[in-house]
């Protein structure tokens, strides 16, 4: 059992008043640790910490609405954190309605932040929430019955007293509304959870599978026209000229309109807008260098071999340990641009006024968004106002409000509302990419001990290219990360798993090789490593050795990874990131004559497991997706232009290539939980690779896998 | 532009557009039936697909023009009351991620439950390779659809 304070410095973090419709409102901060007593939850909390953008209704008629601030972009936020709330409040999950919460109301003050820390951020929020509504309407029962609350007991929204009369959270809601807010609120035991670690269907299921209008694409309002937009054919070019009159000719297009170094296309109807575009000429000239991937190559390549600037970590002396060593390995590991492609392209509706800027459609960022407009345009963020729509994917594109800049240009120089529609061809080639990267590993074995190893990475803009006080951090004597970046006029940004999801491949790979020369099992040198990290860390540590020691223990004795099978090769993998903790085992067979992953086995540590039906399927969803990333995914430049441009020259993997068995295993505890949105992708590609050197005989060094000529062994 | 009459979810429907319009976008943008999704635009992903007398079709890449007397049914006329075995399937399974995709997937498994009522897993990964899922719940789509074809 906890006690947690619901106020710091005599604010309360809840918000409580009477519903218009009878019944009890509670407001609460969805986002924000509430844990009073950690002074750097505290420091690292934003300005508007008190205020809330989230809150919980109960009505008159028992049922429970929580009104969730995030919008939904697939990683299942709007199920699994409602189900918190309902926990602590204990109600029956049937009595819940979610509802995304709308922007402008005076109730709310927006802080939604994308990023996979939200679950863990959010965890004591929701709880709290939930517990204080519980204790009030504890009070409010209490106060009609005569009694002490603490003989009372509660049961899926029923009150009951020592006498055995019932009040239901409906019947006491309104009374509970005058209750004074407790200063401290209980929260369950882990052990006591009915609803947290029950399989809890996705709320929004039945509007998916009726094709209910729910995405920003869907949208539809009076007078609006559909922008199609030119954009730079190659990275640094420059609109030179163009020419409208085919564009003009078309029937249902409305307009055309330049704005900066762009061209807009208006039409009726999304196709007259899309015919429109395809009719238009332009010229462009180059502005800033066209670069290509050869170049890029070359350039990560130099930055790999000289020494640029300080390590961001320097143990022992790894010069020295290589001189003596019996045996060095070194090896390059290369890694491409990706273009996200969530199946549901940019898109966003906005209507620039006198009087004010709506702006819908699907955004990870609203907040940053909105101050962006506001510079844009010259308004007060206040005249700005931005509503979020169920998103068809991310996987970190929608952090990156650019084209919300876009349609409210297009709308302010139109005077016209607008929904600005990408075709996939400008979703691909639009930039902010997954950047390229490169890393050379070196290891040094003496007297069949791990003694030496150098990591340098280097990437396309940014330098920030190493996770230097993960894992092996703290278990060799001589360690040294360094870190460079390569500048370039190519748009870049996060993608699921930023980083970790190309080093993690590279670092993974890097040490089976490693157990393979030392002649040490894979897992057994990871473990070995850890017990060293664990027991007697050579420096300070980011991540927690026993964890991983325990995710990797689990996957191992599930995969039966110490046994053999005919025709099955298997490859390990583990990683920590994002807070969580995930270990793997990939099988790969025979699958006519080419090589194919049957089954991955994984096990992950990311605490208490809220909805594991859903949990599973981010699990599920994140290793497809890092075996097809490594399998397939590859974008090129020549003279500054992206190669692919659609699914017909760029390869997502699809069902038949996919594992068909992903078993996940949870480490059981009772810590709190961490987020599960991207930290089974990191560990995929290692597992995949080091599964088919097993099978084929070939190390993988370079994504996408498939440029390879891949034979069977 | 040209009128064109086409029946839809089992409603005639009258439209003015050009004849070279994709069936996508007269859904979308003339009947307002947005369920089908815009993905693509070149039949590589299937998330626009529909039923065109029965087959599944990309509807991104026919033109209205060719449709002729064809009936088209999209997700939102796959049931009546969302009880088709795949939608009940696709409960049951808790398949959907980020969902976009989804409406093209059923759509596509229904066509193939409708020639064979019992695929196997190949005749299910060959049937359904044209459809993409970002969020890769592809072995959530293959059991929904065997426990969907155990009930066709």
């Amino acid at each position: 059992m906890t006690l947690i304070k619901t106020s710091y410095n005599r604010r309360s973090f809840l918000k409580v008043s009477a519903a218009g419709s009878g019944g009890l409102v509670i407001g609460f901060n969805w986002l924000v640790s509430c844990s009073p007593s950690a002074e750097t939850a505290i420091k690292g909390a934003p300005k508007e910490w008190f205020n809330v953008n989230a809150y919980l209704k109960i009505g008159e008629n028992g049922l429970v609405t929580i009104m969730s601030p995030n919008p939904e972009v697939g990683q299942n936020i709007k199920t699994s954190m409602p189900m918190i709330v309902a926990e602590e409040l204990d109600v029956a999950w049937k009595d819940v309605v979610v509802e995304q919460a709308p922007l402008d109301t005076e109730k709310f003050v927006r802080q939604v932040a994308g990023g996979s820390q939200s679950l863990r951020s959010s965890w004591k929020g929701l709880r709290m929430a939930g517990a204080t509504a519980r204790k009030m309407l504890m009070e409010a029962a209490a106060k009609q019955w005569q009694v002490d609350a603490s003989t009372l007991t509660t049961s899926e929204g029923v009150i009951k007293n020592a006498k055995g009369e019932t009040l239901t959270y409906g019947q006491i809601a309104s009374a509970a509304a005058s209750v004074t807010v407790p200063e401290e609120v209980e929260l369950k035991d882990p052990s006591a959870f009915k609803i947290i670690g029950t399989d809890t269907k996705n709320v929004d299921i039945e509007k998916i599978i009726t094709g209910k209008p729910q995405y920003g694409m869907d949208l539809k309002k009076e007078g609006m026209k559909v922008a199609v937009v030119l954009r730079p054919p190659s990275f640094g070019a420059k609109l030179k000229s163009f020419d409208d009159s085919e564009t003009r000719k078309v029937s249902g297009v409305s307009d055309v309109i330049q704005f900066g170094n762009k061209v807009a296309v208006l039409g009726n109807t999304t196709w007259a807008a899309m015919k429109g575009k395809k009719a238009l000429k332009a010229e462009w000239e180059q502005e800033t260098p066209a670069e290509s991937t050869e170049y890029h190559d070359k350039q990560m390549m130099a930055l790999l071999g000289t020494k640029n600037g300080e390590p961001r970590r320097n143990d022992g002396d790894v010069d020295a340990a290589f001189k003596t060593a019996d045996k060095v390995i070194e090896k390059t590991f290369e890694g491409p641009f990706l273009p996200h492609n969530p199946m549901e392209p940019m898109n966003f509706y906005g209507h620039v006024t006198a009087a004010k800027v709506d702006l819908i459609g699907p955004i990870q960022t609203p907040e940053r968004t909105r101050r962006q407009v506001s510079e844009l345009l010259g308004r007060p963020e206040t005249e700005i106002f931005i509503d979020m729509t169920r998103m068809g994917g991310g996987f970190g594109r929608r952090l990156y409000g650019d084209f919300v800049l876009e349609v409210a240009e297009i709308s302010k120089l139109s005077n016209t509302p607008i929904k600005l529609v990408y075709t996939r061809e400008d979703d691909m080639t639009a930039g902010i990419y997954r950047p390229a990267s490169k890393y050379k590993f070196k290891a040094g074995v003496k007297d069949g001990k791990l003694v030496a190893y150098h990591l340098v990475g280097t990437g396309i803009n940014g330098n920030g290219w190493t996770r230097e006080n993960w894992f092996p951090a703290g278990s060799i004597p001589n360690y040294r990360v360094e870190s460079y970046g390569q500048d370039s006029n190519i748009t870049t940004g996060a993608w699921r798993a930023p980083i970790t999801n190309f080093l993690a491949y590279a670092e993974q790979s890097f040490i089976d090789e490693v157990a393979e020369e030392m002649g040490v099992d894979a897992v057994q040198l990871r473990l070995d490593l850890l017990e060293k990290a664990k027991s007697d860390p050579v420096g300070t540590v980011d991540y927690e050795p026993e964890k991983m020691i325990g995710a990797i223990k689990l996957a191992a004795e599930k995969a039966n990874w110490s046994t053999t099978e005919d025709g099955v090769s298997k490859g390990f993998s583990a990683y920590y990131s994002h807070n969580s903790y995930v270990a793997m085992v990939a099988e790969v067979v025979n699958k006519k004559g080419q090589p194919s992953t049957r089954k991955v086995t994984c096990a992950v540590d990311c605490g208490i497991v809220i909805n594991p039906i859903a949990a599973k399927n981010q699990i599920e969803g994140g290793i497809i997706d890092g075996i097809g990333h490594a399998m397939y995914g590859d974008m090129t430049f020549v003279n500054g232009a992206p190669q692919a441009s659609n699914f017909n020259n760029y390869r997502l993997i699809r069902m038949g290539e996919a594992p068909p068995v992903i078993e996940c295993h949870f480490v059981k505890n009772t810590n709190d939980p961490t987020g599960l949105g991207e930290p089974s992708l990191p560990p995929a590609g290692g597992a995949l690779a080091n599964a088919m050197y097993k099978a084929t005989g070939q190390r993988f060094y370079k994504q996408p896998f498939m440029q390879q000529q891949i034979k069977l062994g | 532009m040209a009128q064109f009459n086409l029946k839809v979810n089992g409603k005639e429907h009258q439209v003015d557009v050009d004849a070279d319009t994709p069936l996508l976008w007269v859904l979308r943008d003339n009947l307002d039936l947005v369920g089908t999704k815009f993905g693509c635009g070149i039949a590589m992903c299937g998330a626009c697909t529909v039923h065109v007398d029965g087959d599944a079709i990309r509807s991104c890449s026919m033109p209205i023009s060719t449709l002729g007397d064809k009936s088209v049914v999209t997700i939102e006329g796959l049931s009546a009351d969302a009880s088709h075995p795949l939608q009940n399937a696709w409960r049951e399974h808790d398949v959907p991620q980020c969902g976009y995709c989804q409406a093209g997937q059923i759509m596509n498994a229904a066509a193939l439950l409708s020639k064979n009522a019992s695929p196997t897993d190949e005749e299910i990964e060959s049937a359904m390779n044209g459809n993409i899922c970002r969020c890769a719940t592809y072995n959530r789509i293959k059991a929904a659809i065997k426990t969907a074809s155990a009930s066709v």
